[in-house]
């Protein structure tokens, strides 16, 4: 029967633009209820700001005053000059001084301290003999990040100390010495590296939630009975579910760059168009995802599951937390399939590198695909009939 | 317009059946509904009543059978059979967390009409619900509630309404409002199903079926259906009428034996048994016995007991 038919009835409805008009009604819909769902607002807001302030503050993997002892078995001018100079780096704080090995070892493996420097009797002597007497430095590598970095340091450290003081070793390398030294300034710092990728990480997580909650909460609280009884189709509803927390994933990317910016002094060389349009992108298609699952599961409590188990590979394999071309191949091949993983890529080059959008299409279009997928499967799964 | 409107048919259905997890809920069961007449749907609690209404709106597919609502395929056509019925489902099911009028926009844009907050506007107020507009749905009263959803599904004009149990825990006050509401629509043209527990509420519709264990036992006009049971009640009137009860009850051609109030109903079908079974107390002093009408619940009473040994 034809649009006519149903007029013919009296009815005042319109057959046009029925997608539209359906769809508006599922986003006006959602956005009330966005509204009326206090805690869920407060969450759109402080989520980001909190694990911005928390991570952007906390994660350091290059960590600086890592408490330190010392066993000086002599007091020389060169002792004093080695600790002096160790404390400059920045990464050693020397917090003990021990007078035998025992209490030295003791304090390391009580995890006192995370580095014993020992320097030897005699240890001045020998220098100025050209005997080149071993400087002991222990480092607890439980954590490799914590002391790898310091322990970079150490060689030219000590040299530099040498050289200063006492007018040994080699001019000529003066030069490389220093520049080594600025390697590991601590200006060099890892929230340059961090802040991009949480932008991400945030809003992965805040996006998969709010949709893989979606149609689940419509089940269980017998709503989704009604719904499935009018004339509205699965694209409709995925699309009233989706735009409003488009819109929220955009004041959360809003405020995390913008704290980024302002607070940690993350710079954006490329372009803010592009970045807020491939933003724009990465959160349609986690919402598709979340919202995937949300067609999947049958009560809010297993969506939550699939959410972090989703979430959990996010951080690990995306290149968000570890060098993405460190890890295994087969792991690589997974993360190419996580779109945390192209935006960590995007938003990393747009901010630090000033990349533009040919620089990234691999990833754009990755990211283009992965919300397509999701969105058929979410649209072929849901459900239209209670069977 | 299409194949059975000019019959007058809204509801044509033959040999639904439908199982859940291998246990048939509802089996071979077929009915029809005229247009324009309120159809009610008794029997006990999980005999099918929900499911055989999710069927005939699209809701669930059938595993076997076929038929037609207002005249498209029950199979195939659901999506033009959701514009045209309107749904009430048993458990209240509009959005708790919007008010009043937001729900109703919401359904009013769903269905597409031209004005929805016009429309939405004149439902409240046919409802009733003016300054409680802004209300949120969940804080409704149960009565109240019961309105909003007559209202959110009537909202898009409708030619069939399926109501399941609308009146469940709801006050006898607002119960008879929602039931001349329900014969104000009838009169305007719109075909009624609707299901429910209460026998005063059976004996307001044009026409009942009664199911139970997914079978369909019987169907008509009150009139028709009592007829058809080939009931014969004696209401027994007097003293120790518990004693009595118990005596007669298992005794041959005594299907039946319930207390009404200060009276006793005592029925079976087959009338010479059941008249041969009590005998020796129609002359005994202090019990006055008069052969009368089974009420509708005799009736439904006594399919039940009989449907019990039957399918379970």
């Amino acid at each position: 029967m034809s649009a006519t038919d149903i007029s013919d009835h009296g009815h005042d409805i319109r057959e046009r633009f029925g997608f539209w008009r359906r769809s508006y009604a599922m986003v006006v819909k959602e956005f009330i209820q966005l509204r009326r769902d206090r805690v869920s607002f407060a969450m759109i807001v402080m989520i980001p700001v909190m694990q911005l302030l928390l991570f952007g503050f906390a994660i350091n993997t290059t960590p600086h005053n890592l408490p330190s002892a010392v066993l000086l078995q002599e007091d020389s001018d060169l002792a004093r000059s080695v600790l002096k100079a160790l404390e400059n780096t920045a990464y050693f704080r020397f917090t003990r001084e021990v007078h035998d090995v025992d209490e030295f070892d003791n304090l390391l493996k009580s995890g006192k301290v995370l580095f014993g420097v020992e320097i030897p009797r005699g240890f001045e002597r020998a220098v100025r003999r050209g005997d080149k007497p071993a400087l002991l430095v222990a480092a607890d590598a439980t954590d490799p990040v914590a002391a790898s970095a310091a322990l970079g340091s150490l060689g030219m450290v000590v040299q530099t100390a040498l050289q200063h003081d006492l007018y040994i070793g080699d001019p000529p390398e003066m030069p490389f010495e220093i520049r080594a030294h600025a390697r590991y300034n601590p200006a060099a710092s890892s929230r340059l590296n961090i802040v991009p990728g949480l932008v991400g990480t945030i809003l992965t997580m805040t996006m998969l939630i709010f949709t893989a909650l979606s149609v689940t909460r419509e089940i269980e609280r017998g709503t989704m009975e009604s719904l499935l009884s009018m004339p509205i189709k699965p694209v409709e509803v995925m699309f009233g579910k989706i735009v409003p927390y488009v819109l929220v994933g955009f004041i959360q990317a809003f405020l995390i760059l913008s704290i980024g910016v302002l607070l940690f002094g993350v710079p954006v060389l490329g372009s803010l168009t592009l970045l807020a349009l491939l933003s724009t992108l990465f959160i349609t298609t986690n919402l598709a995802i979340g919202y995937t699952f949300s067609t999947i599961a049958q009560n809010q409590l297993q969506a939550m599951q699939m959410s972090l188990m989703f979430f959990l590979p996010s951080i690990l394999l995306s290149g968000f937390m570890f060098p993405f071309a460190g890890m295994p191949v087969w792991a690589q091949y997974l993360g190419e399939g996580l779109p945390l993983t192209h935006y960590v890529r995007i938003v990393r080059a747009i901010m630090l590198k000033g990349a533009t959008v040919q620089n990234l299409q691999y990833d754009t279009l990755a990211l283009a695909a992965l919300m397509l997928v999701a969105m058929i499967i979410a649209v072929t799964r849901f459900r239209r009939t209670l069977d | 317009m299409n194949g059975t409107a000019g019959n007058g048919i809204a509801i044509d259905v033959k040999g639904l059946t439908k199982s859940f997890g291998g246990r048939e809920v509802v089996h071979d069961l077929s009915m029809q509904v005229k247009r324009g007449s309120i159809y009610g749907f008794l029997g006990p609690n999980g005999s099918g009543k929900t499911t055989t209404i999710r069927m005939l709106c699209g809701l669930l597919t059938p595993d076997s059978g076929e038929g037609t609502c207002l005249g498209y395929d029950i199979r195939r056509d659901a999506e033009r059979i959701k514009r045209q019925v309107g749904y009430m489902t048993q458990r209240f099911s509009l959005y708790q967390d919007l008010s009043v009028r937001e729900n109703l926009e919401f359904v009013a844009r769903l269905y597409g009409m031209r004005d929805a907050r016009g429309a939405a506007a004149e439902m409240i107020k046919r409802l009733g619900l003016s300054g409680r507009e802004e209300q949120l749905a969940g804080e409704l009263s149960g009565g109240w509630k019961q309105r909003l959803a007559l209202g959110a599904c009537t909202l898009p004009n409708p030619q069939l309404l399926l109501l399941d149990e609308p009146t469940a825990g709801v006050d006898p006050k607002a119960r008879r409002d929602f039931w001349n509401e329900i014969h104000a629509l009838a009169a305007e043209g719109l075909t009624v199903l609707v299901s429910t527990h209460y026998m005063d509420e059976a004996e307001r519709c044009h026409e009942i079926a009664y199911i139970a264990y997914g079978h369909l036992l019987t169907h008509g006009t009150v009139d028709e259906v009592i007829a058809k049971s080939a009931l014969t009640t004696y209401t027994v009137t007097g003293d120790d009428l518990n004693g009595l009860a118990a005596e007669l009850t298992g005794k041959p051609g005594v299907d039946m034996v319930a207390p009404f109030g200060t009276s006793l109903h005592v029925s079976g079908r087959d009338v010479t048994a059941l008249e041969t079974s009590i005998a020796p107390w129609r002359d005994k002093g202090g019990l006055h016995w008069q052969k009368s009408h089974p009420s509708l619940e005799d009736v439904f009473i006594e399919l039940m007991n009989r449907s019990k040994d039957n399918f379970q």
